[in-house]
């Protein structure tokens, strides 16, 4: 950043001039601080400040057991807190060596998805709503609404989801998720194909998004994007084709890229990736099968209620859990998942006691 | 007449014409926009204040206007941050409020003498000979109270926003007055009332200036601040522009004279273009002199004009809540590179055709 104000030009007398945009803004959605410089019109430099929403997330996981820290893992990101449930499970999982249920994979896939259609769905309409289109921004937030509906019959919280367990979910799908993800569905594609029509080849929408924030496929690479961010420059990096977790690998999907690295690119690739996700979840309802949803070991997962209340077992296994949480043989364990916005990554060392030090790579901090 | 009592009846007509009617429509406008807004996006918009229950029809909205008057007036008035200045600070809503009320002193909304003819027109204000050249210089001054409110606020924002004002105000009031330039050579006149006398005996100006009429409209949402050319207070980008330092009914005056440069910039565009007060294929009944008489029918004119500017700023409203914004540099390139030779080139063809046809 430019410490000092530089004359421009003594003739005129024009100056650089300075603004703060944030931590308190209307286009400051999170807290985000942009300390201006501007010449005019023209933004010389920008000097972006992170930090307002510092949470302390690692520090106050050191203190938790591993189920603890779900409730945390929400708050990473809350248009998609799901993914990150999910990620966290499946870390501490990979830690364990153990492999939850088929039928519980796939709950977890659906709810990524519906999660991933949530964060695109936000990220479209905002980007819309920063430059002055209202509209396109409720008809998305319309459609998130439905989802979140969805989410919340299944999770029971809108935003603080919470739903994994490491070993599990916390329940089972309702009986009538099916009913209800056709209508959310059904008026989730009404509302994109509106936005749809409303963004993408409007004059307007296209001059300002088309050739601004362009970034070429090296150095995304090379500031660590992923996601959408990272596509979006025509690399098809996703985590879900690449290493493959969960069923990724039995179902049907295409990673949409971009060519030119540009606004106009990421929300193409953004809006592509919404349908994929109403795909992919189609073909999770096709092949789930019904069954236990949480692996059948009470080192892992609470046994039920009735176990807990009338067998000495249950009540033991019930109290070692709450009390020392699951125990996590000492090494460290890297576990990722495909986020809204990139790969979400925690890295996850333990000394084999129940307590553990986690650092998390949340793909948002690398591409500010 | 003598000097004095043409002031007096100047003024008298000024204050019922101007609060009895145009204040009347921009207060109206502020709900209906929200409640237009509101269906375009499936929402519900204002329904919480009722007059009296829900016993009449417009009881919402009344009750939301007057809830929104008494939350404007008792609302903490602001100083300017450390800096500013205090007094242009206070004065500069009604520098931008006055010229907008002012513009409507050569705005006819009902059917005045025929061109030429002796008699007092009782739907305008005063009959200026040089009409709408009159209200470009008010609208000209209009860029004022603006750019000295953003001036005296002393905030980054508020600068740049007036900044902007000023710059697009100017830009396309050029494309606005050329493309009224065209209705002027076609009817020999600078006289609202006589241009709709004229468009009433040839032809709508929207046929003999469909260009122009385009172009007007595009200029006239860039000259009245509205999306998508609402540079000035783009709130993803200047929380509120020119007055963002604004509060109570300072922030409202604001807001209020926006609503009736609004208002005044549809009226023109409906007397030069859509006819004013004619409705097709009904004569205006006149006596000798060419006197309108009062009647029925003028009640029915007035209501026609009324509909015309609902519609054209119905138009507004639609495209605002559709179309995102521009940008600074796009809205420049537009105006001086799009428009205005688009409006040259409406004046070079309107000369032509007038020279052939006579």
């Amino acid at each position: 950043m430019t410490s000092t104000l530089r004359k421009e030009d003594d003739h005129l007398h024009s100056e650089y001039m300075q603004i703060a945009m944030g931590p308190s803004h209307p286009a400051m959605h999170g807290t985000v601080q942009m300390l201006l410089t501007l010449d005019g019109e023209t933004v010389v430099d920008v000097d972006v400040r992170i930090g307002y929403l510092h949470r302390g997330f690692e520090k106050m996981s050191e203190v938790c057991t591993y189920n603890q820290v779900i409730p945390y893992t929400d708050r990473l990101n809350y248009v998609s807190p799901l993914c990150n449930n999910v990620g966290w499970a499946l870390t501490i999982e990979k830690a364990l060596g153990i492999k939850p249920p088929e039928r519980c994979d796939y709950i977890r896939m659906i709810v990524c998805e519906m999660s991933r259609m949530s964060d695109h769905l936000t990220s479209i309409g905002a980007g819309s709503l920063e430059l002055g289109g209202f509209t396109p921004f409720l008809y998305a937030v319309q459609a998130r609404e439905e989802v979140w509906e969805v989410i919340e019959e299944v999770t029971g919280a809108r935003l603080t989801t919470s739903y994994t367990r490491v070993g599990g979910v916390t329940a089972d799908l309702p009986e009538n998720f099916g009913e209800r993800w056709v209508h959310a569905k059904h008026e989730v594609e009404r509302l994109i194909v509106d936005i749809d029509k409303l963004l993408t080849r409007n004059r307007i929408f296209y001059d300002r998004m088309a050739g601004v924030g362009v970034i070429s496929a090296e150095d995304a690479v090379d500031y660590g994007f992923t996601g959408p961010a990272l596509r979006s420059t025509g690399v098809d990096y996703d985590v879900r084709t690449y290493a493959p977790y969960l069923f990724y690998d039995r179902v049907e999907f295409d990673v949409p890229v971009g060519k030119h690295g540009d606004n106009y690119d990421r929300y193409l690739v953004r809006l592509e990736e919404i349908r994929q996700s109403i795909r992919i979840i189609d073909q999770c309802l096709e092949q789930m099968q019904p069954g236990p949803v949480r692996i059948d070991d009470w080192s892992v997962i609470l046994p039920p209620k009735d176990a807990v209340y009338n067998t000495i077992e249950g009540m033991i296994a019930h109290f070692k859990l709450i009390m020392e949480g699951v125990k996590v043989p000492a090494g460290e364990v890297y576990g990722y998942v495909e986020g809204g916005n990139g790969e979400v990554g925690y890295y996850v060392v333990s000394d084999g006691s129940g307590s553990f030090n986690v650092s998390d790579a949340p793909p948002s901090t690398r591409s500010t | 007449m003598s000097f004095g009592e043409l002031v007096l009846w100047g003024l008298v007509k000024f204050v019922a014409i101007v609060f009895g009617w145009v204040m009347l429509v921009a207060t109206v406008l502020t709900y209906l926009e929200r409640k237009q807004s509101a269906y375009m996006q499936n929402r519900v918009g204002p329904n919480r204040a009722w007059v009296m229950g829900k016993k009449f029809p417009l009881s919402a909205t009344l009750g939301q206007i007057l809830a929104d008057a008494v939350k404007v007036l008792v609302k903490e008035d602001t100083e300017p941050p450390r800096g500013g200045n205090p007094i242009l600070h206070q004065i500069s809503p009604a520098l931008a409020l006055v010229p907008a009320l002012l513009m409507w002193i050569v705005i006819p909304f009902g059917p005045g003498p025929m061109p030429g003819a002796a008699g007092e027109n009782w739907f305008l204000i005063a009959d200026v000979n040089v009409g709408l050249l009159f209200m470009f210089a008010v609208m000209s001054i209009s860029v004022y109270g603006a750019t000295i409110g953003a001036w005296a606020s002393n905030s980054g924002f508020s600068i740049l926003g007036g900044l902007r004002v000023a710059a697009q105000m100017i830009s396309y009031e050029v494309t606005l007055g050329l493309n009224l330039v065209g209705i002027f050579m076609i009817f020999g006149s600078m006289r609202l009332n006589d241009i709709i006398w004229g468009q009433g005996e040839l032809a709508w100006g929207i046929v003999l200036q469909p260009l122009g009429f385009i172009l007007f409209m595009v200029a006239s949402i860039a000259e009245t601040k509205r999306a998508p050319f609402d540079m000035p207070e783009a709130e993803s980008e200047l929380v509120a522009g020119y007055f963002t330092e604004f509060s109570s009914m300072r922030f409202a005056v604001f807001s209020l004279s926006e609503f009736i440069a609004v208002v005044a910039v549809a009226a023109v565009g409906v007397c030069a273009f859509l006819g004013g007060w004619q409705i097709p294929w009904v004569a205006t009944p006149v006596d000798a002199a060419g006197v309108p008489i009062y009647g029925w029918i003028t009640v029915a004119q007035v209501a026609i004009f009324l509909a015309k500017m609902v519609f054209v700023i119905w138009l507004q409203m639609q495209l605002r809540w559709t179309l995102p914004r521009f940008r600074y540099d796009q809205v420049m390139k537009l105006g001086w590179v799009y428009l205005l030779p688009l409006s040259l080139l409406n004046l070079v063809g309107t000369a032509i055709v007038m020279y052939l046809v006579r």
